[in-house]
């Protein structure tokens, strides 16, 4: 067993870490603030290599494995999980599934800008009426000559109305009594991006609601098998999971470093607050909680890159990195006081934005349901 | 055209620096990482080789250690690297170092030369003089703006009031000061390449330098004694009693800071 990081994942945190402090920090509560997308940081993490980093060479990606991918998530989200949220999806969610199911056509056509970061692509998969129980999708495609028509809603969508956006993939309701996925190129007509929402967390990501109004693509734009969607993002969403946990250890990890500050620099009673126990083990409990889901995710990761089996293990590190990151939050807030509370304090942003990580790419409750049907648990 | 820029590895400045007690010198880890301000002088001659399609050397001298620092370099878009690794050089001063630097120099014929304006752990400032010197080249030092037109150098050499405006033809060298330029950040394809990249590791011999000029003997001097520098003392208090602001402006001027 060896637990380091190769020279090149070492010197590649490096680049990233020095990246996210000089050039994404200084304006990450402002961008929160402002609910502003920053095209140009996304546009130069894409010029990084960040959006191309698990993929091959041959469409432009950098063939590395999804461990250096999670390295970059975590950097990122260690001082902004919006960025970190706009390169995980970008990568987890939209160029993921053109790489594993796509033509070699249809990955030549979509891929080379998706890897290069000069575009987005989004996926959406949950709708209004159906989101862990995403095999009720209601979203219609019939074909109609050498057309789809797609007609339905989703709901919460992930660079979905970027002015990078290029495409999403869609899963949607066949004749064949399945589930289909289909690529729509933005602009498309029938294509309809509402209103971005206003959120708790993530605001400087972009998520709208989606509406497909006899919406035509060609059949050329259907991804992988006919009627084989649930099961093909059921996999993506295996690998996205590792990518949760490595942007739950991010923010995990920020909390702690910026609640260990604050103990030590801040007095109370004579003495620093750090010195009381009572705050001196929450934040060792916290240390051991941050290191675990750093080692659940990168084993995840490792045993994606083997090429073994690593649902379970996908879902063990989503569930408790993301609690962790919740813990982290709380714990930090906390130990920051009443500046904790204030926009101001850079715990706040973090408290908040780790809350997602619960409820993105399977719930909470999702993942204790494939652990425990992991287990033999007729749940 | 060639461009040789130097570089230098230095121990983490984020971990304090041990100096050997009986040498004095700095204690240089395995693990070093790239002088901050070398960045400057890489991008400057990234650019210029861009520009103009040539190639950029590093040049570096220094226990090679794992490498660390001059990979990083590498990162930036640097084609290769020499880096003179040789036990024989311990103590090297600060015209040993020139003296080498400029073999290793002579050896790539190099059209240009990019040095930074000092290093962040010696802080003498004199080396890119002394390879000059030492190679015959014009040195159009503290550029804070390079412009190359055919075989013209035209800088802007920052001084105390302002800046000087110089010319020279090539061969040359260049000192950039930090923001002369933007230092790029590496791409993740030049990281990835740089382990790919060829790191020239020759000796001083190899060099054609004689192991009596270089290392401790060459360089005719030793650091006899080390000692902390003094605390900072006293200072002046002001006290406002509503014209503290005329007192200061009194300060200020006879520091000649305004
Ligand atoms: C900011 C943001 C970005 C998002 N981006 C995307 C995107 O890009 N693409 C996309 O397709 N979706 C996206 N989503 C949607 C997200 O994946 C869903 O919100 C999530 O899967 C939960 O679905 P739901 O909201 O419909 O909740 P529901 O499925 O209605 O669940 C509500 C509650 O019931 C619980 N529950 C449901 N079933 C069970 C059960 N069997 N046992 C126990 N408890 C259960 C859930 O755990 C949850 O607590 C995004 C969401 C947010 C907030």
């Amino acid at each position: 067993m060896d637990f380091a990081l190769s020279d090149e994942h070492q010197a590649f945190r490096r680049v990233v870490r020095s990246f996210a402090e000089s050039e994404i920090a200084p304006h990450a509560a402002r961008w929160d603030d402002e609910h502003h997308f920053p095209l140009d940081v996304v546009r130069a993490m894409g010029d990084l290599g960040l959006f191309g980093i698990p993929f091959p060479e041959e469409f432009g990606g950098g063939g590395a494995d999804f461990l250096m991918f999670c390295i970059a998530v975590e950097e990122i989200a260690r001082v902004d999980a919006s960025l970190a949220i706009t390169l995980e999806a970008a990568v987890g969610l939209g160029a993921n599934p053109i790489h594993h199911f796509g033509t070699a056509e249809q990955k030549g056509r979509w891929l080379p800008d998706l890897l290069a970061g000069r575009a987005l692509a989004a996926f959406a998969l949950t709708e209004p009426d159906s989101g862990s129980d995403a095999g009720a999708t209601r979203t219609k495609a019939v074909r109609d000559g050498d057309e789809w028509v797609i007609d339905g809603t989703k709901a919460f969508i992930t660079n979905s109305g970027t002015a990078m956006t290029s495409l999403i993939t869609v899963t949607a309701r066949t004749p064949d009594g399945g589930i289909s996925t289909i690529v729509v190129e933005s602009g498309t007509p029938g294509l309809v991006i509402e209103p971005a929402y206003r959120k708790m967390a993530w605001r400087a990501s972009d998520t709208h609601g989606v509406r497909f109004e006899r919406c035509r693509v060609p059949r050329g734009n259907l991804l992988g098998e006919q009627g084989r969607g649930l099961h093909q993002f059921l996999s993506i969403l295996d690998d996205g999971r590792i990518a949760i946990g490595a942007m739950s250890v991010g923010i995990a990890s920020a909390c702690l470093d910026h609640a260990v500050a604050y103990a030590t620099h801040r007095s109370a009673f004579g003495r620093p607050i750090g010195a009381n126990q009572g705050l001196a083990f929450q934040l060792a409990d916290l240390q051991v909680a941050v290191e675990a889901a750093r080692l659940l995710t990168y084993r995840a990761a490792w045993l994606r890159d083997q090429g073994r089996p690593f649902k379970q293990a996908a879902a063990q590190a989503k569930l408790f990195a993301s609690e962790t990151a919740v813990d982290a939050g709380r714990v930090a807030t906390q130990v920051f006081g009443g500046a904790g509370v204030m926009e101001a304090s850079p715990v706040a942003r973090f408290y908040r934005d780790a809350k997602i990580l619960e409820i993105g790419e399977g719930t909470s409750e999702i993942q204790r349901l494939v652990i425990a049907r992991g287990l033999g648990l007729p749940v | 055209m060639k461009i040789a820029v130097c570089v230098k590895q230095i121990p983490d400045p984020a971990t304090p620096y041990a100096l050997d007690p009986i040498t004095h010198f700095v204690v240089r880890p395995a693990e070093q990482v790239l002088d901050d301000t070398d960045r400057y002088g890489i991008e400057l001659g990234l650019q210029l080789a861009e520009a103009s399609g040539g190639t950029v050397t590093l040049v570096s001298m220094s226990p090679v250690g794992n490498l660390q620092g001059i990979r990083q370099a590498l990162a930036m878009g640097a084609d290769k690297a020499v880096v003179v690794n040789d036990p024989a050089l311990r103590g090297s001063g600060a015209l040993v170092t020139a003296r080498v630097l400029a073999a290793a120099i002579a050896r790539e014929e190099a059209d240009l030369v990019i040095t930074g304006t000092e290093s962040t752990d010696g802080y003498a400032g004199v080396v890119p003089q002394m390879i000059a010197e030492l190679l015959d080249l014009p040195a159009l030092t503290f550029a804070r703006k390079v412009t190359l037109e055919g075989t013209t150098l035209k800088v802007e050499r920052q001084t105390a009031g302002g800046y000087d405006e110089v010319e020279a033809t090539l061969p040359a060298l260049i000192s950039v000061t930090s923001g002369a330029v933007e230092p790029r950040y590496p791409t993740f394809k030049g990281i990835m390449q740089a382990k790919q990249k060829p790191v020239d590791q020759p000796t001083a011999a190899d060099l054609g330098l004689e192991p009596a000029t270089v290392g401790a003997a060459g360089s005719g001097q030793v650091i006899s004694e080390v000692r902390p520098a003094p605390e900072r003392s006293g200072g002046v208090k002001i006290k406002d009693e509503g014209e503290a602001h005329l007192e200061i402006v009194k300060l200020l001027e006879r520091a000649k800071v305004i």
